[in-house]
């Protein structure tokens, strides 16, 4: 039974799409049918991060008008073979992802693959909601940062209230995935905790992902951080994190400090 | 000690104001959000029944939502131009 998971946050720039590509490979590391899909019409990214820029032919919105086969349209990742993507168009009308299309293509990707993530565009318009629309479950990124958290709380009343689920009476299971969060910064108080994040948006946590430069190595070099660098600390995070998404238990480490002062002075590489 | 202790009271400690500062601004919009969608389509239910009978303006029209502990009131201000409320009593006839 497949499982249509959408990664949201209203706000932009916390770590979407890089949460897209990392939870999607590591579902697919561990032997999962995934397939990546950008609902980002307009401002496609998901390609970039992933590594496949140069292999998009068709995309999502060719193939809604019909002018290309889903199979024509999937990019099969070159490092791990169970993962695919399907991009969002660049330059057409961002009217293009119809409603009904997009549900003609979700059932057939649900039909594909054991695991269908959603990487929705910022905001709450139109691609927001339809990349939220069929989801079984919802991942929220979140900063520990006052924005961030007000935009959460925002898109849980909208998975409350305009998904698939909502309107059938049936609860969309949703998570917070922390992202960016820094520990000493924290422990100083002068970031929010993620007992303060958690207790504000009532929610479960999925995983807490550190503050890291390998996240932006990872995307530098096209390729998600859990298969360029998977002994780093945010890969190991999100790989706990796709674990817990397929209903596994796993105990919540909280990722350390960045390199500090001690790290920098001994050469050693903070874990 | 206190070198240090002056240091860091300068420079941490701002999470608490912005946990608080988010707890009182969620609680609001929480009741917000969950009426502003009666709130539209009321306003637009109401505002057809009246312009039946009235000629009203849709940008002088307001309708507001109060939420008390065990009573809620919805204000509803229409702002009609010109018309004495004998006119309007005619037109109705």
């Amino acid at each position: 039974m497949a499982k249509v998971v959408v990664v949201t946050s209203g706000k932009g720039g916390v770590g979407k799409t890089t949460t897209t590509a990392a939870l999607g490979a590591a579902l697919a590391q561990s032997g999962q049918n995934v397939c990546v899909v950008d609902f980002d019409v307009g401002l496609r990214n998901l390609d970039l991060v992933m590594g496949a820029e140069r292999r998009v032919v068709y995309d999502f919105i060719n193939v809604i008008q019909g002018n290309a086969k889903l199979s024509q349209a999937l990019i099969r990742d070159k490092r791990v073979g169970t993962l695919s993507l399907l991009a969002a168009s660049q330059t057409r009308d961002k009217d293009a992802l119809t409603e009904k299309g997009v549900a003609r293509i979700m059932t057939e990707l649900r039909d594909k693959f054991d695991y269908v993530i959603c990487d929705s565009p910022a905001g709450i318009e139109r691609g927001a909601l339809l990349a939220m629309r069929h989801a079984d479950t919802a991942v929220i990124v979140t900063n520990p940062e006052i924005s961030s958290v007000r935009d959460s709380d925002r898109i849980v009343g909208l998975l409350d209230s305009k998904t698939e689920k909502a309107e059938k009476d049936e609860q969309i299971d949703k998570h917070v995935l922390l992202a960016r969060y820094d520990a000493g910064r924290a422990a100083r108080s002068e970031m929010l905790g993620i007992d303060d994040v958690l207790e504000i948006l009532s929610l479960p946590l999925l995983g807490v992902i550190p503050e890291s430069q390998d996240v932006l190595r990872a995307s530098n070099l096209g390729s998600p951080v859990t298969v360029s660098n998977p002994a780093s600390s945010p890969a190991r995070a999100y790989a706990d994190a796709a674990r817990r998404l397929t209903g596994e238990t796993i105990t919540m480490t909280i990722p350390a400090e960045r390199r500090n002062l001690f790290g920098l002075l001994f050469g050693g590489r903070a874990a | 000690m206190s070198f240090f202790g002056m240091f860091k009271r300068s420079s941490a400690g701002s999470a608490p104001v912005a946990r608080e500062r988010l707890q009182v601004l969620l609680a609001h919009e929480r009741t917000v959000s969950s009426e502003s969608d009666l709130v539209v389509v009321l306003r637009e239910e109401i505002l057809a029944v009246i312009a039946r009978r009235v000629k009203v303006e849709f940008d002088n029209v307001n309708v507001r939502m109060d939420c008390g502990e065990t009573v809620s009131t919805l204000t509803v201000d229409i702002e009609i131009p010109g018309a004495p409320p004998a006119m309007l009593l005619a037109a109705n006839g």
